[in-house]
């Protein structure tokens, strides 16, 4: 972008505080009209606090420093104005008209009880202030613009009728009502499904450069800023340590948190499998089948219940040693599949776990709770909050190996959290420590230490590294690879992500609508896909 | 793991712990809760407080303790046989002659005696011998309202507890066994609601002889529905969270799930209730009362205080004192609830 050129946003030592918490600490940027900047950085880096700052829609917070904002329409729009100290009402004339905002989760960000016309037109009436049958006229022409068929039917749908895509295309279709000269974009497609995202990207792509409207991306996903932006500025701890033209940024970062987390793809560092293993699989699953029951529609939900499927004839087989990587959209029934192989959930077909199958009786299936253990996606829900961390992780000791001593039990605990990486020498009084003090990487390790007390010989991974941040989520990774060298354990790895996959699966199975739709080997799933949504799944994250 | 290296300098708190300290930063509601401790404590030592038979009588070189013993009249000079009445002007003249004494409570008093010697008519306005006045019967009335507010906390305390334990109970059985348990237990739940209250009280009160205890049985049938609801909602919320899955991919049985992992974590909506009960309880006995369908007669209570306040509208220092103490009681427990309700709010942080 030309330097010469006033820029349409530019922001100088801006600083948001929370109560004398800093968590912008005085940052500079600028993006020249038509430009695509995007905002990077971890969770908690204050990438989405800027944003909203910019529009002063923090409650709260004391802002200070100066963002010049030269696109205002209301008095020619040359002279740039001061987001940061124009009076609130004439902040309003500019939200929505000339800068609009995307936000990640669209189903929240909908109003549920109004159709998405009615929510587009409505922008549209404040704004510009066209006759209501105009406005509707406008609304779908909009809707038709983001790429929903059938705009005019679409546009009389409540949000909780629309797919995930289709709601985000319709929140652009609203931030873009007003042809804003800048659009901020709050993680705009973090809560889609892989395959949607893509779609999303090339939309915004599209419409940026029809509009001529500059964007700001607020994104942790690099691979989506590598595809997007022009500029790239990356914040840390509030500051933005780095920022420049994209493809510089990636090709010779200087500072070392942009070289962490461009580094931060996970690595494949796992014994691969040599030839066709004779052993026994650990987990063999024949024609594995969940059904929930659903409410049917209308009067015959009076008497009785509907089915849904779930899960239905899959088969798959975990063997010693190795992982089974699991994949899919929301919806596929991957985490349902996982557990049901532990045993959590009733199911048909036939399943063993080491040769035994589930009973419905706790006593008799505690040989098989010791050997199969589970590690969950959330690290935030997956320890109970009241328990010390000795509690938690101690707690198959005492299911499984009752007759060990508090203190015999107190050592084999700090055994398994220094296995994980969490030592009692860093930590003072760790055993006596609640959940709520560690970071989420920590918890999730601490949850990886709770299963690993028991000795278990299969570890059930149901996302284990989604809801951690991208150098967070390698750090995992390494060490539940550590753990499978070391120990043997053999894994089945649920994920949607596909890098994932790649630096842990011997083995995968792709699933969609409940159903497996490829597996096999990684080499051949991977390399050679033979169905068209595996093609599709591992493109997107090219 | 920068963050591993980290040395930490503060303790760790238990969850609970950082509510108790989030509580005590709310003064209002802390004070409230030392007040209101404090009162209740006092209470329990009404008799101390409050009480026609001195505490000790030193009488012709002899010692007595009335407080704990009866003694016949003729032991202080009287002519009778029948225990002695210590407010008679004529005992109080021989125990204070010469080396004789007697040490009394603050307030000369019983809920029960009638202060025959009152020198005005019944009800007596405040005087010096009776600090509040006097009822339609000369019962001194700050006698009857300390003994009242320990009757009418006890049985609170007494009420919230059995609602509290059948609440907890039933919610827990639904929310965590679900499907067709909760299905039944929800049903019976709205079928024994639409049960009237009162007028099973009016019965029982006309079939049985009235006590404190019937009544506390008879209300304790009917208040724990209320908490059971939100503990259930609670049990079903908290037993498909990851922590309880993998407590049960781990073996851990039934009784300890609920024990160990679901119920401390459900318990904040019944702790947060506690004050409101507690001030519903009250003003529930002070209702019944009023209306005569409480605490068998006798019974020092507000409630009938009230009501004497009401058919005795001139004697404004019946139902004015009696409103008061009310009032009190009832500002301290909600002051109590509104802080511990902020306290265990999930979305306050402790800054």
């Amino acid at each position: 972008m030309s330097s010469f050129r006033t820029p349409l946003l530019d922001v100088k030592g801006l600083r948001v505080s929370f109560g004398g918490n800093e968590v912008v600490k005085g940052i500079d940027f600028s993006i020249a009209p038509g430009e695509k900047l995007a905002l990077v950085g971890e969770s908690g880096s204050g990438k989405t606090v800027t944003a909203l700052s910019l529009l002063r829609l923090v409650t709260n917070a004391s802002l200070s420093g100066s963002a010049r904002f030269a696109g205002a329409r209301m008095d020619g729009g040359q002279t740039p104005v001061d987001l940061m100290t124009m009076p609130e009402q004439a902040l309003r004339g500019i939200r929505g008209r000339d800068i609009a905002m995307i936000f990640q989760e669209p189903m929240t960000a909908l109003n549920p009880l109004f159709t998405i016309g009615d929510q587009i037109a409505e922008i549209i009436q404040l704004k510009q202030g066209l006759a209501p049958v105009e406005c509707a006229r406008v609304a779908i022409k909009l809707i038709a613009d983001t790429g929903i068929s059938e705009a005019a039917r679409r546009a009389r749908s409540y949000p909780h009728q629309l797919s995930g895509g289709q709601r985000q295309r319709a929140m652009i279709a609203m931030a873009l009502a007003c042809k804003p000269k800048l659009l901020l974009a709050d993680e705009p497609t973090t809560a889609l499904d892989v395959t949607v995202r893509g779609q999303i990207l090339d939309l915004l792509t599209s419409l940026q450069k029809e509009y001529g409207m500059a964007v700001l991306m607020i994104t942790h996903d690099l691979n989506l800023v590598r595809q997007f932006a022009d500029r790239v500025a990356v914040m840390e701890k509030g500051l933005i340590v780095e920022q420049g033209p994209t493809a510089a940024v990636f090709a010779n970062p200087q500072h070392p948190y942009t070289v962490k987390l461009i580094d931060s793809k996970p690595l494949r560092d796992v014994a691969e499998a040599l030839a066709p293993t004779p052993a026994a699989p650990l987990v063999d699953a024949k024609g594995l089948g969940v059904n929930y029951p659903v409410p049917l529609p209308g009067f015959r939900g009076w008497f009785g219940k509907g089915q849904f499927a779930a899960l239905k004839q899959v088969n798959c087989q975990v063997k010693p040693g190795q992982t089974l990587g699991v994949i899919g959209e929301s919806g596929s029934g991957k985490s349902t599949l996982a557990l049901a192989v532990l045993g959590l959930l009733t199911f048909s077909g036939e399943l063993t776990v080491m040769e035994k199958t589930w009973s419905s009786n706790t006593q008799q299936d505690k040989d098989m709770r010791r050997t199969l253990q589970v590690v969950f996606q959330d690290p935030f829900s997956s320890l109970s909050p009241r328990l010390t961390i000795e509690e938690i992780v101690g707690e198959g000791l005492l299911v499984h190996f009752p007759e060990l001593s508090t203190d015999q039990r107190r050592e084999k605990v700090v055994d398994a959290l220094a296995d994980v990486g969490i030592e009692s020498a860093q930590l003072q009084g760790l055993l006596a420590r609640y959940p709520h003090e560690f970071s989420g990487g920590q918890r999730q390790r601490i949850a990886i230490a709770r299963a690993l007390v028991v000795q278990p010989q299969v570890l059930v991974l149901d996302e284990p590294t989604s809801a951690l941040d991208v150098t967070i989520q390698k750090q995992v990774l390494q060490l539940l690879q550590r753990l499978q060298r070391d120990r043997g354990l053999s894994y089945l790895l649920i994920t949607h992500d596909v890098d994932v996959i790649r630096a842990m699966a011997h083995d995968v199975i792709v699933m969609k609508d409940g159903e497996i739709v490829e597996s096999g080997p990684i080499s051949t799933v991977f390399d050679a896909p033979s169905n068209d949504y595996t093609r599709t799944l591992l493109k997107s994250t090219e | 793991m920068s963050s591993l290296t980290k040395p930490t300098q503060v303790a760790s708190l238990s969850p609970s712990q950082r509510a108790w300290q989030r509580f005590r930063r709310n003064r209002l509601g802390y004070w409230s809760l030392v007040i209101f401790c404090g009162l209740v404590v006092l209470s329990l030592f009404a008799e101390l407080i409050s009480n026609e038979r001195p505490m000790i009588v030193r009488y012709e070189g002899t010692t007595y303790f009335p407080m704990v013993k009866d003694y016949p009249e003729k032991t202080f000079g009287g002519d009778f046989d029948t225990t002695t009445d210590y407010l008679d002007p004529f005992i109080r003249e021989r125990l204070a002659k010469d080396g004789n004494w007697a040490l009394f409570a603050p307030n000369p008093y019983g809920p029960k005696t009638l202060n025959y010697f009152a020198k005005e008519p019944n009800p007596s306005r405040p005087t010096r011998d009776n600090l509040f006045g006097t009822d339609d019967r000369g019962r001194d009335l700050l006698a009857q309202l300390i003994y009242g507010f320990r009757v009418s906390v006890l049985f609170a305390l007494a009420l919230t507890f059995t609602g509290v334990l059948l609440g907890v109970i039933t919610g827990a059985i639904q929310g965590f066994f679900g499907g067709k348990t909760d299905l039944a237990f929800q049903r019976f739940i709205e079928i024994w609601s639409s049960m009237p209250e009162l007028y099973l009280l009016i019965i029982f009160s006309a079939v049985f002889a009235p006590s404190i205890a019937l009544l506390l049985i008879l209300l304790s049938l009917f208040g724990w529905m209320g908490l059971s609801d939100y503990v259930r909602a609670e049990f079903l919320r908290n037993r498909q969270l990851d922590y309880v899955r993998a407590a049960r991919a781990l073996g851990v049985g039934n009784w300890h799930i609920i024990t160990r992992h679901i119920l401390p974590n459900s318990l904040t909506p019944v702790v947060t209730f506690l004050p409101f009960r507690m001030s519903g309880a009250i003003l529930a006995l002070t209702s019944l009362d009023f209306l005569g369908l409480g605490v068998p007669p006798g019974t020092p209570s507000l409630g009938e205080l009230l009501s004497q306040g009401k058919n005795n509208i001139d004697a404004w220092w019946i139902s004015l004192s009696t409103f008061g103490v009310l009032v009190i009681t009832l500002l301290l427990l909600t002051f109590m609830g509104d802080a511990l309700r902020d306290a265990l709010d999930p979305r306050k942080s402790d800054t």
